[in-house]
């Protein structure tokens, strides 16, 4: 009865698809393509395939992914949160050893406004921004990200050349956009001392 | 026909654009010497975002939207040969816009609407800045309306007819920009204008993002589909011969409006609130409408070749040279591809959804839309331009030659400009800048190229004044007696005689559209409705 007639209907309409494709085809069979023109179009489909390839394995094989982590925070009381408190900001040792540096952008500054991180490490950034819009950008390396106000930007990746780079707010944020801005010193590996504290990295934070 | 009547809407919707163009570009220069520190009396961050906001919304909502409707008024009237269909309400559109464009110009001339011309939430902009863009895209609504209703009243009459292809892509061109514009109305409608207006207390700022998303990539398209319209339907006519293709054309307009409507999350790459597989599905779409543009690159050669061949060029390369190169229309094409084939790279490695995370945000992004918008689009409504005024004013133009040279210096201009502006954006300097505060060393390398940019500028400001000076003065000339140029549409090589209905029409592709965007904004917009998520409140700047 009622499977039936849905069993009916998916029929019908598989029927009425085939039957437009294949009007849809015959009917664009009709239409005169250059010898020519068809050479080029399969040449630039070929490039486009190789190109979406390309994304495509890098973005399942080699996890190249920009930060799309959706997860939300409270912006606007960040400081009573547990992980964004002021004292639990810049980089840590998580429980498992891995390091995980805590930013807060606010206009017009990254808090901490100096971290030292190792060169050739994994680093797990977590951004949040107390107020508007920001974005980041370390120049000369991909650590980049917007950050929006009511997520949490998380971003992995590693330095390899030690050095001190500034960090630079890349979107207008307001008038004093230009002053927002800070520094990341990065350290030679064997250099480098882990802090001394390190707090766990479980707590929940929408606070 | 006597199109008195269509020829002043047109040439009134026209001076409203150029008019908005010429004040940005000195706008745009004053940028440029502003930001490179040159003269320190210059510098003030309120001028300069204000300045900013002003230029980047003359330029990107009120040149395009004006230009775009009075050229499709235009093309509809004489490739249809038809009468503009309700005069009256195309001059309403007319006025919706224009105290859009005023309404908004108040505000963001006098500091009050400092929020650039994305106006990302949650800083907030006086809200008569979200009236005046609500009214100017309202007054566009009603173009695309008339647009549509004179494309299927032609059909009627010409039942089994070919759509004239100027007409075929100005449709789809206004197809495209109602489903384009429909992200933003909703972000202005239910987030701007009610939180500006104090009836809710917060906005979702991803959200927000995603919405403009939704507009920012098609919009792009709805620019340049004027610029295509003349690299098929007027250059080969100008250069003296064919267009190569016109059945392969429409079918290029219609995957630019199909697939480029729903891939607009390349512009939220490195944006927290959207998963990364969405994120690769826009990416992998993005990639897919470089083929219209491809194939309209091929076209556009091959019908430049054959009027070469036709003037008697030889050789591999020899019809290169027998092209009408003092012809604007010929000339405009030729530089226009020039900078489409450099920006098309540099937007290759925008959409290498991993590359771009080295240049995001950076001056690389102003490079590049500079060399593609203000170069590749704007160089083909200047020849628009100089192909239309005698026809519209029935006077010839002031100067032929003062126009090459004017495409020309926009030409050398626009490199000048843009090199040196994508450089910066590889030395990490960030887009939208005042001035240079940050006490790294990395910002002396910056120097010389800002200088550098003046310079580009100023030619480009010069040839700016050349184009509008031409205008006007072929305008105020007296009228000679017999002086009547009308507009003439290229002709294919192989005229089409009947055309499957897919290609004469949109419905079915409209219903295409509606289940793409199902697919790529569906979930993603819904998520915010699900997720707990935290709004913001409304912010200063
Ligand atoms: C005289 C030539 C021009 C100069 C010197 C110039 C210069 C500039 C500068 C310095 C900026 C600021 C970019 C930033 O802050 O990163 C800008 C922004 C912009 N320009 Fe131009 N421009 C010119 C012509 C044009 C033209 C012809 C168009 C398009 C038709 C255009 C469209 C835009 C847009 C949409 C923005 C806003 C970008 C943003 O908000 O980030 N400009 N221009
Ligand atoms: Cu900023
Ligand atoms: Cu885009």
């Amino acid at each position: 009865m009622q499977i039936d007639s849905i069993v009916q209907r998916c029929h019908d309409l598989a029927g009425k698809t085939v039957d437009f494709l294949q009007d849809f085809i015959a009917q664009m069979r009709t239409v005169h393509v250059d010898s020519l023109e068809q050479k080029w179009i399969k040449i630039a489909l070929l490039i486009i395939g190789l190109l979406v390839g390309i994304i495509t394995i890098d973005a399942f094989f080699h996890g190249v992914n920009p930060p799309s982590k959706v997860e939300t925070i409270d912006s606007a009381r960040l400081h009573l949160s547990k992980e964004f408190a002021e004292s639990n900001l810049g980089v840590q040792l998580d429980d498992k050893g891995a390091i995980v540096v805590r930013m807060v952008a606010g206009r017009y500054s990254f808090f901490p406004k100096h971290i030292s991180v190792p060169a050739e490490t994994k680093l797990t950034f977590r951004w949040v921004s107390m107020d508007v819009l920001h974005g980041v950008h370390i120049p000369m390396t991909n650590m980049s990200t917007m950050i929006v106000p009511g997520y949490v930007a998380e971003i992995t990746t590693s330095f390899p050349k030690p050095g001190e780079y500034p960090v630079l707010c890349n979107e207008y944020c307001g008038l004093g956009h230009n002053h927002m801005w800070s520094n990341i010193s990065v350290i030679a590996k064997e250099d480098w001392q882990a802090p001394t504290h390190t707090i766990a990295n479980k707590e929940a934070n929408n606070g | 026909m006597d199109d008195a009547t269509e020829r002043k809407l047109t040439l009134s919707h026209l001076w409203v654009a150029f008019g908005a163009f010429i004040l940005a570009c000195f706008m745009g220069e004053y940028q440029v010497l502003e930001r490179s520190g040159l003269i320190s009396a210059l510098d003030s961050p309120t001028v300069y975002f204000a300045s900013v906001s002003t230029h980047g919304v003359l330029m990107g909502f009120v040149l395009t939207t004006f230009f775009i409707m009075g050229f499709g008024y235009y093309t509809a009237t004489t490739s249809l040969k038809m009468p503009v269909w309700n005069l009256k309400l195309a001059w309403v559109g007319f006025w919706i816009s224009l105290l859009g464009t005023v309404m908004a110009a108040v505000p963001l001339l006098t500091g009050k609407a400092s929020v650039l011309y994305t106006f990302y939430l949650p800083i907030q902009a006086h809200v008569a800045f979200y009236f005046g863009a609500v009214l100017l895209v309202v007054g566009s609504w009603l173009w695309c309306g008339i647009m549509l209703v004179m494309f299927s009243q032609w059909k009627k009459s010409h039942p089994k007819q070919p759509v004239p292809l100027a007409m075929f892509a100005t449709t789809a061109n206004a197809l495209l920009w109602l489903w384009t514009s429909v992200g933003v109305a909703l972000e202005v409608l239910f987030q701007a204008i009610p939180l500006a207006l104090g009836w809710i207390d917060t906005v979702d700022a991803g959200l927000a993002r995603t919405l403009f998303a939704w507009t920012l990539h098609p919009i792009v398209y709805f620019w340049l589909i004027p610029a295509y319209i003349a690299f098929y339907v007027f250059v080969p006519k100008q250069a003296g011969g064919f267009l190569f293709s016109d059945e392969v054309a429409r079918a290029a307009f219609i995957v630019l409006v199909v697939f480029g409507l729903p891939i607009g999350f390349h512009h939220l790459y490195m944006d927290p609130e959207q998963a990364s597989g969405w994120k690769l599905l826009h990416g992998i779409g993005t990639f897919v409408v470089s083929l219209p543009t491809l194939v309209t690159g091929f076209t556009v050669i091959a019908s430049l070749e054959i009027a070469g061949r036709l003037r008697g060029g030889k050789g591999l390369f020899g019809w290169i040279g027998t092209l009408p190169w003092t012809n604007t229309m010929v000339l405009s094409v030729i530089l226009s591809l020039l900078m489409l084939i450099l920006g098309g790279f540099g937007g290759i490695i925008n959409a290498s959804y991993a590359m771009n995370a080295m240049i995001h945000n950076t001056a690389w992004v102003p490079g590049h839309f500079h060399l593609i918008f203000a170069g590749t689009t704007v160089i083909m409504y200047f020849a628009i331009a100089y192909y239309l005024w005698p026809v519209l004013l029935r006077k010839p133009l002031f100067s032929n030659s003062m126009a090459l040279i004017q495409l020309w210096t926009w030409f050398i201009g626009m490199g000048i400009l843009t090199t040196p502006w994508h450089v910066l954006g590889l030395l990490g300097q960030p887009r939208r800048i005042s001035t240079v505060v940050y006490n790294t060393l990395l910002t002396l390398a910056w120097k010389p190229y800002e200088l550098a940019m003046i310079f580009g500028g100023l030619i480009l400001l010069g040839s700016a004044c050349l184009f509008i000076y031409n205008l006007v003065k072929t305008q105020l000339n007296p009228a000679p007696a017999e002086f009547n140029q009308q507009i003439e549409y290229a002709d294919p090589i192989h005229p089409v005689e009947s055309i499957p209905e897919y290609l004469n029409d949109f419905k079915l592709w409209n219903r295409v559209i509606a289940v793409l965007m199902a697919i790529s904004f569906g979930v993603p917009i819904l998520q915010f409705f699900f997720m707990d998520t935290f709004g913001s409140p409304a912010w200063g700047y």
